[in-house]
């Protein structure tokens, strides 16, 4: 029992990344109806940038925090400029293989970079965390909870009470009707684009001490993440979250009690199985395409 | 576009020769390149890449298909490639099988693996086929690092013996020559079949794929089965060339490897997977610094994905041969057609089409409610109503884009209510958008060609030449017959609406659906329409017209159904129907 109540702290603590990424998959989807592919590389480069500016030049962590969740606003904009925005007007098909193509581009200048050898990179709080009864709080793992929680509902302000938020969900709901409506249309994607970039940062510096910095630590997240969103149902926020902690806290067990080496197996697994079974996720309603 | 237009001037028609005397030269090429494969004395190094760049070729070939053809992605080609490496390599090392079966398994394993990934996913978008291939790929690289037992893990197999036959790297090198020339070929021309049209169908347009008839998903899933099938050739026969595999080289960043060679090379054409793998392979040959730096090399990969897709989408060989098909366009003179013939068939009784309590809810909204039609034999029927009252939803739940919440449909005899839209096409249905919806990457005649295809139709013979006949009847019935070989954007809106009717009309069907013809078209192309619905509605065809332009309705249709919020108010004959005091409230408000 204790070892189960263990497992679940974990599990929901690794969701909580999965769920954070996630979110940047499903705001630019409904921006632009495109899957990004290299959501991922946003994490694998801002855990980078931590490591440069805290571990190599030495500079405060809430220092290097701000600089890299800037970094990844900057690389927001470059990648909307250089990888979305050529292309927004032709189908869906080119642009993820574009996206897919500046995946591959980030990780692998990283690692001409820096070489393949992991990170290390320290956590947030010095204590590493707190016993409490039979279950070991790691602090890493409750910063991450806590934040998480706290996007998530400064995410529902933002899109359900701000004007800004509203303007971005009118855009992607009808990019003429808002463009008629004068809001102009590049820059909410733009805003998107910086907003996701800085989510999908944010969870990669989060998660970096947990996990090691590496270059392939991107495309797992993401993967995972990717699958959150269609157990949770496809483009719905409340979806991604709940469908990210449900599979941190499957494969967390799934390493404990079946296979370790397998361990990145068991989202798959219940990806094909929910694709077979329930396309529409947890929460999804399938809509058709007008004819 | 009337039918004065439609006289040509009669070009004599010239009997095509058989195939394989038109692609000698072909054959000719193909044998000179295996000869001098087998027979230039190549040092090792050369032996090698030429060995890479034949097999990568072939693995390559099947992205053309699925990717270029068919407008599906496959992030998880390396991993087809490793399962006929791997059954090669287990099976010729480890159980000392001879070479031939295990090339053969590893096909079949490769087929079958990617049969089960298309059924799981091709049913829903494209996002979830990229994100399932990369998974796909994770886990199978896991496993081959992992279980020992089977795959060695990363020591990998060694000791791959070659059939005896081609025991020399020479002899082996001109083998998979033969191979790639072969399979080649057959991709070459597989555009060019009903398999290739329903795919280039599929890729331009997949809901009017469907309502022509075209198995959508199983169209993907062959599609996806063909690449999975070469790359499991390709794997075996690279494994057979260099006698050792290990994982690294059928990872996730070989995948890439094999999706960049065939996007630069052109994604389109097996001749652009032979230009975009050789240039793949030999680049890092020339530029060998770039493997020194790890990354660096994959770096660059993600770079030219993007600056192609971005600048030179149909890749370096779509670049070369569209300007070549400019310099020779219009060259080939498109041959006279008979008259068209419709000729409906025949199973039920008087009544074509009969709706009964047809409904369909969106949620809470009640799009369509309760709705009754009966639809004559050999009449033309109008759905008219407002704006919102339901006609085009009803028109999508008769073709099958919708599933019907309750109710019944009969068309001529046959329960269609629980069908796929290609099995109500194939039960008699045709239709048209109110949006066009063409396959714009083909000519006219291709598109009509794949109206013409429809399973079930009885007006057509076999074999290429008369179904090219058929779609020429249905051509120059609209008026078109003269400008088939054209692309279909360079054609007018209007014309494009009309080619929409020919694809129609080739399939022969029992009852056409006419979804708001009138709408967009000009004064003039709209007498033209009314032209053509009543030389339609004189062969017999039954017709069920939408249209907001009461003129083209009243003066076409012997029966009007009036539709409003969902319900159907007003049936009968067409004037004393548009009398009727609740049609004109419906349209103009009561006082």
């Amino acid at each position: 029992m204790d070892l189960v109540l263990q497992l679940l702290f974990t599990g929901i603590g690794i969701g909580a990344v999965y769920a954070l990424v996630a979110l940047g998959f499903v705001l630019i989807f409904r921006a632009t109806n495109v899957v990004n592919f290299a959501q991922g590389e946003f994490s694998m480069v801002a855990a980078y940038l931590m490591v440069v500016f805290s571990v190599d030049l030495g500079w405060p962590y809430w220092l290097s925090f701000l600089i890299a969740l800037a970094g990844m606003a900057l690389l927001g904009v470059i990648f909307n400029l250089g990888v979305y925005y050529p292309l927004r007007h032709r189908t869906y098909l080119p642009v993820i293989i574009a996206t897919i193509g500046a995946s591959i581009l980030l990780s692998n200048s990283v690692l001409a970079i820096y070489g393949p050898q992991p990170q290390v990179l320290q956590g947030w709080f010095d204590t590493p965390g707190i016993q409490l009864g039979p279950v070991y709080l790691d602090s890493q793992y409750l910063l991450i909870i806590a934040v998480t929680i706290l996007l998530v509902l400064f995410n529902f302000w933002f899109f359900e009470k701000t004007l800004l938020g509203k303007k971005l969900q009118a855009t992607s709901q009808d990019k003429e009707m808002a463009s008629l409506l004068g809001i102009s249309v590049s820059t909410m994607i733009m805003i998107t684009f910086i907003y996701s970039a800085v989510l999908g940062g944010l969870a990669g510096i989060l998660v970096a001490p947990v996990l090691f910095v590496s270059i392939q630590m991107g495309s797992t997240i993401a993967l995972k993440a990717f699958a959150a969103t269609i157990i949770g149902g496809f483009g719905d926020v409340t979806g991604a979250i709940i469908g990210g902690l449900a599979l941190g806290v499957i494969e967390t067990f799934g390493a404990a009690y079946i296979s370790v080496p397998y361990k990145d197996g068991f989202a798959f697994l219940v990806l094909i199985a929910f694709l077979i079974f329930r396309p529409q996720g947890i929460f999804g309603e399938r809509v058709a395409e007008k004819a | 576009m009337s039918a004065s237009d439609n006289i040509q001037v009669p070009v004599p028609a010239v009997r095509s020769k058989p195939l394989i005397i038109r692609h000698l030269p072909y054959f000719i090429g193909a044998a000179v390149l295996v000869a001098l494969a087998g027979s230039m004395g190549f040092d090792g190094y050369v032996l090698n890449i030429l060995l890479q760049a034949t097999t990568f070729s072939i693995a390559v070939f099947g992205l053309s298909v699925v990717l270029g053809l068919c407008g599906q992605i496959n992030l998880a080609q390396a991993t087809f490639f490793g399962f006929g490496a791997y059954a090669v390599g287990l099976g010729t090392a480890d159980l000392h099988l001879s070479f031939w079966p295990c090339l053969v398994g590893g096909c079949m394993i490769a087929l079958i693996a990617g049969a089960f990934l298309g059924m799981s996913t091709l049913r829903l978008g494209g996002h979830y086929l990229a994100m399932v291939t990369i998974s796909f790929q994770q886990i199978v690289t896991l496993v081959m690092i992992n279980a020992i037992w089977l795959t060695h893990g990363p020591d990998g197999v060694s000791n791959i013996t070659r059939p005896e036959l081609f025991q020399s790297s020479q002899s082996y090198l001109a083998f998979c020559v033969a191979v790639l020339a072969i399979v080649g070929y057959l991709v070459w021309h597989l555009p060019d079949t009903k398999l290739g049209r329903s795919m280039r169908a599929v890729r331009d347009n997949e809901l009017a794929a469907g309502v022509n008839g075209i198995d959508v998903f199983r169209t993907k899933i062959y599609a996806f089965g063909i690449c999975a099938l070469l790359g499991g050739l390709a794997g075996g026969l690279f494994a057979g060339g260099f006698a050792y595999v290990s994982p690294d080289q059928f990872s996730f960043a070989e995948s890439i490897g094999f999706l960049t060679m065939s996007l630069l090379g052109g994604v389109a054409s097996p001749v652009g997977s032979v230009i975009g793998t050789g240039l793949l392979i030999l680049i890092p040959e020339w530029l060998r610094f770039l493997k020194s730096v790890p990354g660096l090399y994959l770096a660059i990969y993600g770079l030219f994905v993007i600056l192609i897709i971005r600048f030179m989408p149909d890749g370096i060989w779509g670049f070369v041969s569209d300007a070549f098909t400019r310099w020779r366009a219009h060259t080939k003179a498109p041959p006279v057609a008979a008259a068209l013939q419709l000729k409906p068939a025949t199973s039920g009784g008087d009544i074509v089409l009969k709706v009964t309590g047809l409904t369909k809810h969106f949620g809470g909204l009640k799009a369509v409610d309760g709705v009754d039609i009966a639809v004559k034999r050999g009449g033309v029927h109008a759905l008219i109503g407002p704006n919102g009252s339901g006609k085009t939803t009803t028109l999508n739940v008769l073709s099958g884009l919708y599933k019907a919440t309750a109710g019944k449909i009969v068309l001529d005899g046959t329960d269609i209510t629980n069908m796929a839209p290609h099995q109500r096409t194939a039960a008699g249905l045709g239709r048209t958008f109110q949006n066009i919806r063409l396959f714009r990457s083909m000519t006219a005649l291709e598109n009509v060609e794949i109206g013409a295809e429809r399973p079930g139709n009885t007006m057509i013979g076999k074999g290429e030449d008369a179904l090219t006949e058929r779609a020429m009847e249905a051509l120059t019935f609209v008026g078109l017959g003269n400008r088939a070989n054209e692309l279909i954007s360079s054609f007018s809106y209007g014309h494009q609406r009309l080619i929409e009717i020919a694809r129609a009309l080739a399939a022969n069907p029992t009852l056409l659906l006419l979804d708001e013809p009138a709408a967009g078209l000009n004064s003039t192309e709209k007498l033209e329409l009314h032209e053509l619905l009543k030389r339609i509605a004189a062969q017999g065809l039954t017709i069920l017209i939408i249209d907001h332009d009461m003129t083209l309705v009243s003066e076409a249709a012997q029966h009007i159904t009036v539709l409003n919020f969902g319900r159907r108010i007003a049936d009968g004959e067409s004037m004393a129907v548009l009398r009727h005091p609740d049609v004109v409230s419906a349209y103009l408000g009561s006082e």
